[in-house]
């Protein structure tokens, strides 16, 4: 096991504006099959972590490999090509598509289908059926022809879910997957992201300390731009600097 | 498998229907040849609405379904236009390989226009559009050895199409011709828009932030339909000097890229025959004001435009739809 | 040929100071609010049509049918603001450009009622008339006035923006609209400000610019190109941005036509063209 490669490595990243640094030294790991929460306090640069690793900001030092490949220099879209799929903390889905079409047309992406302009959809059967069963894993086929605008918040998120899955990743960034989901319903979302395959690598942010601690299996501590501890639940959860971190915070609030 | 429950319905069949030719298409092709039978005197305003309607579709498939917002588009027009006319007075008055030069031409200035398109947003993008059709513009009135300047392109002769079928002084040869073109412009147009590239622009439409986490490489999509657009109008041009044997300058003009705007809002974007729907209230309604100021004109459309954006933003044709609670 | 070179290069600066006047609002509203008002040069229009009747109609003095400009430029856009161009806010691009175009139809066509289309002149006090002489130089005095008055304007301007309460809002929603709301600023409340002064500016340049290039319905459409570009190529929401790209446009516009008038235009959509293909957002944007 210690000789695979991660699936994916950050190292070093850092990122400034102007004199605020938003990343500092950000070396993580992601082991296959991995299910890891990323926490800290607001403003503690989870968010920007994401958008660094995938490209839609860049660094300003510092190298992130995927499954050992070099994608520092990597556009987003080449990343998502490569296997690195994020999701969004706010809804950022095609309000007058439908699921079907939206998973649709992920798939003729990742199968170089969509320039097809001479070829009606109907005709990519495989990539319909296979979106169509991304929606059904998902608890959506139901909805699979009604207006993305039209559903439910809750099934907005799974949506969002849904798309990256249709990109077939092998690492998964989920930015608060169940940001503003009513928390009996976050649990069931939950256990949607636990069912994922094995082959998929995920990396999730979440505010919910019941959700981290029953779902990863190991927990990254932000502050301030900078990683804390990397360590186990039950190693996280007693650690004075983390308690220190939040608890602080929550005396402040 | 699954049980599926009874209100599932099959994605195939859902999108399949979305393709499908409607009544309303069928009606609309039908009726477009009574002006050979029933509007006779008409037939030149008729070609010349198929003519501008075939634009409005080259403008849509960009505005519209890309949401590309142009103001130059009339450069693609009026250099299809000039291409044909050239072609012509260089000897060649063939008038369907004349088309295809003319679209060849005007698309490969868009593909390589689109290089720019690509790397600009917002102002800048609405700025770079309206440039190249100012630069256009200029560079065609300078040129005036070759474009003949402000006096147009005169003496364009264009042989029998097929060798057979004259270009009468009616109008009937100039009509089916047009016809043809815009039918056909059409139906690849709907192609495009019913195929997985068509799903892609509406998706860089509906939110571009998210293409490039879906993997789409949505620049190559974008400098793919403004190409695709920059010919459609290039061949729209040419059809305009075809059927009228002059090119003039204002067939490059500001205010023709800012006609095709107000008549694809009029009839709505993004749905292929709003824009020949726009492009049919808007000139007949022009042919029957004739007589009006042309700043009396532009104030009634002034006020529309206001009127639609704040009361039906998508469109007449979009509003109507949606007062007869149609789904699209 | 130094001095002929001089003097174009002055009167382009002058044109380029009067571009200055007539844009910066646009651009500093753009940078607030994204607002795309493709009718500002209607406003440069008003302000024309206004300052004609002042002098010709009320009979007042040139110097007092300026702020007269000023005042009617910026008291209509409050109007314009708050009944209509508000609700566009979060309408998208594409509406914008439609809803302001329509405006620019509507005032070219009620200029034209109201004035016809001939081109209006204005009797310019006689110190105003003529030129001075500067070392060697026949300066038109009308000309050294606009390129005061504009210096004038971006010294108040930049004073305003980096001295007082008011101007140091504006920046901070400029850079971030969400942090200035954050921090309890209203938003929209300093933009309709903003917007009054930006388009009463507007009106201001076109009172100027009557003497210049003239004034006719078309004005609003003509000059918004000019205003365009002064906007794209400076970059939104910079003053500086603003002031050199007016000079720039004008130092070229009027060169152009002055050394090579038959491609004079040809070269400034060329310069537009290929500043924003170097630099999309403007030699000074940041965003």
């Amino acid at each position: 096991m210690e000789t695979q490669q991660p699936a994916l490595r950050t190292e070093a990243l850092c990122k400034s504006f102007g004199s605020l640094k938003v990343a500092r030294d950000v070396t993580i790991e992601l082991p296959r099959g991995a299910r890891h929460a990323l926490i800290g306090p607001n403003g503690a640069g989870k968010t920007t972590l994401i958008n660094l690793i995938t490209g839609e900001m860049r660094a300003d030092s510092g190298r992130i490999a995927l499954d050992g490949r070099d994608i520092t220099q990597d556009p987003t879209m080449a990343r998502v090509r490569y296997g690195l799929t994020r999701t969004f903390q706010i809804n950022t889905l095609f309000p007058d598509l439908a699921p079907i079409e939206a998973v649709t047309l992920a798939i003729c992406e990742r199968e170089r289908l969509a320039g097809q302009f001479w070829k009606g959809l109907t005709a990519h059967r495989e990539a319909i059926d296979e979106g169509f069963e991304i929606l059904r894993q998902l608890q959506l086929a139901e909805v699979a022809i009604r207006p993305t605008r039209t559903l439910p918040y809750g099934q907005q998120r799974l949506l969002e879910i849904a798309l990256a899955l249709a990109t077939r990743p092998k690492v998964l960034l989920l930015d608060e997957p169940a940001a503003g989901v009513p928390k009996g319903e976050s649990a069931a979302l939950f256990s949607v992201i636990a069912a994922l395959p094995d082959d998929i690598s995920v990396l999730f942010i979440e505010h919910d300390m019941d959700i981290v601690f029953s779902f990863a299996t190991r927990i990254i501590v932000m502050v301030s731009g900078g990683v804390l501890l990397e360590a186990e639940p039950a190693v996280v959860r007693s650690d004075p600097r983390v308690r220190e971190v939040y608890l602080g915070r929550a005396s402040h609030a | 498998m699954t049980v599926e429950t009874p209100t599932l319905a099959d994605p195939h069949d859902w999108l399949e229907r979305k393709g499908r030719w409607s009544a309303f298409e069928i009606a609309f092709w039908v009726a477009s040849l009574l002006p050979f039978f029933l509007f006779q005197t008409y037939l030149p305003l008729a070609s010349q609405i198929a003519v501008t309607a075939l634009f409005a579709v080259s403008v849509d498939l960009v505005l519209g379904y890309a949401g590309i917002i142009t103001l130059g588009h009339a450069m693609f027009f009026g250099l299809g236009a000039y291409a044909a006319g050239l072609i012509s007075k260089a000897g060649w008055g063939e008038p369907l390989t004349g088309l295809i030069f003319a679209a060849a031409f005007a698309g490969l200035v868009g593909y390589v226009a689109s290089f720019i398109i690509v790397r600009v947003q917002h102002l800048a993008l609405i700025m770079i559009t309206l440039g190249l059709g100012f630069l256009t513009y200029e560079l065609a009135n300078s040129m005036s050895w070759l474009t003949g300047g402000t006096d147009g392109l005169q003496g364009v002769e264009t042989w029998p199409i097929l060798g057979v079928f004259r270009f009468d002084l009616w109008g009937y040869t100039a009509y089916g011709y047009a016809l043809a073109a815009l039918f056909l412009g059409l139906v690849l147009s709907r192609r495009i828009v019913h195929s997985s590239f068509g799903l892609s622009l509406r998706g860089i439409r509906e939110n571009v932030r998210r293409m490039p986490a879906v993997g789409s490489d949505y620049r190559g999509h974008l400098q793919k339909i403004y190409t695709i657009s920059a010919a459609v109008a290039g061949c729209a041009g040419a059809l305009l000097t075809q059927t009228t044997d002059t090119v003039s300058l204002d067939t490059l003009s500001f205010q023709r890229s800012a006609d095709v705007v107000v008549m694809l809002i009029l009839g709505g974007t993004g749905r292929l025959y709003g824009a020949v729907i726009g492009a049919i209230i808007f000139m007949v309604a022009r042919d029957q004001l004739a007589d009006m100021n042309p700043q009396y004109w532009y104030f009634w459309i002034g006020l529309l435009l206001m009127v639609v954006v704040l009361v039906m933003p998508k469109g007449i044709l979009g509003g109507l739809a949606r007062l007869a609670g149609e789904r699209d | 040929m130094i001095s002929q070179l001089a003097i174009v290069l002055f009167d382009g600066f002058a044109f380029g100071m009067l571009l200055f006047v007539l844009s910066v609002g646009l651009s500093v509203t753009l940078g607030l609010m994204n607002f795309i008002n493709l009718a500002h040069g209607a406003f440069g229009m008003l302000g024309g049509y206004v300052a004609v009747t002042a002098m010709r109609g009320l009979g007042l003095p040139f110097l007092a049918a300026l702020p007269a400009a000023f005042l009617a430029a910026a008291a209509i856009s409050i109007l314009l603001e708050r009944t209509l161009f508000r609700r566009l806010y979060r309408a998208g691009e594409l509406n914008q450009v439609l809803f302001t175009i329509g405006v620019v139809f509507v005032a070219t066509a009620m200029a034209t009622y109201a004035f016809g289309t001939v081109q209006q002149v204005i009797q310019l006090p006689g110190w105003l008339r003529g030129s001075v002489e500067v070392a060697g130089l026949r300066l038109g005095a009308y000309r050294i006035f606009i390129i005061a008055v504009a210096l004038a304007v971006t010294g108040l301007l930049v004073f305003g923006l980096e001295r007082t309460r008011l101007g140091a809002r504006i920046r901070a929603a400029v850079d971030n609209q969400r942090v200035a709301q954050g921090l309890g600023l209203d938003v929209e409340k300093i933009f309709a400000v903003t917007f009054a002064l930006g388009s009463g500016l507007a009106g201001l340049g076109g009172a100027l610019a009557i003497e210049i290039v003239g004034l006719d319905p078309s004005f609003g459409f003509h000059y918004l190109v000019y205003v365009l570009i002064v906007v794209s190529v400076g970059g939104l929401g910079s003053v500086a941005g603003s002031f050199f790209g007016a000079a720039l446009l004008g130092i070229c516009d009027v060169a152009g036509k002055y050394f090579v008038p038959e491609i004079g235009s040809f070269l400034i959509y060329l310069l537009l063209v290929a500043i924003l293909f170097v630099r999309p957002l403007g030699l000074f944007g940041r965003r």
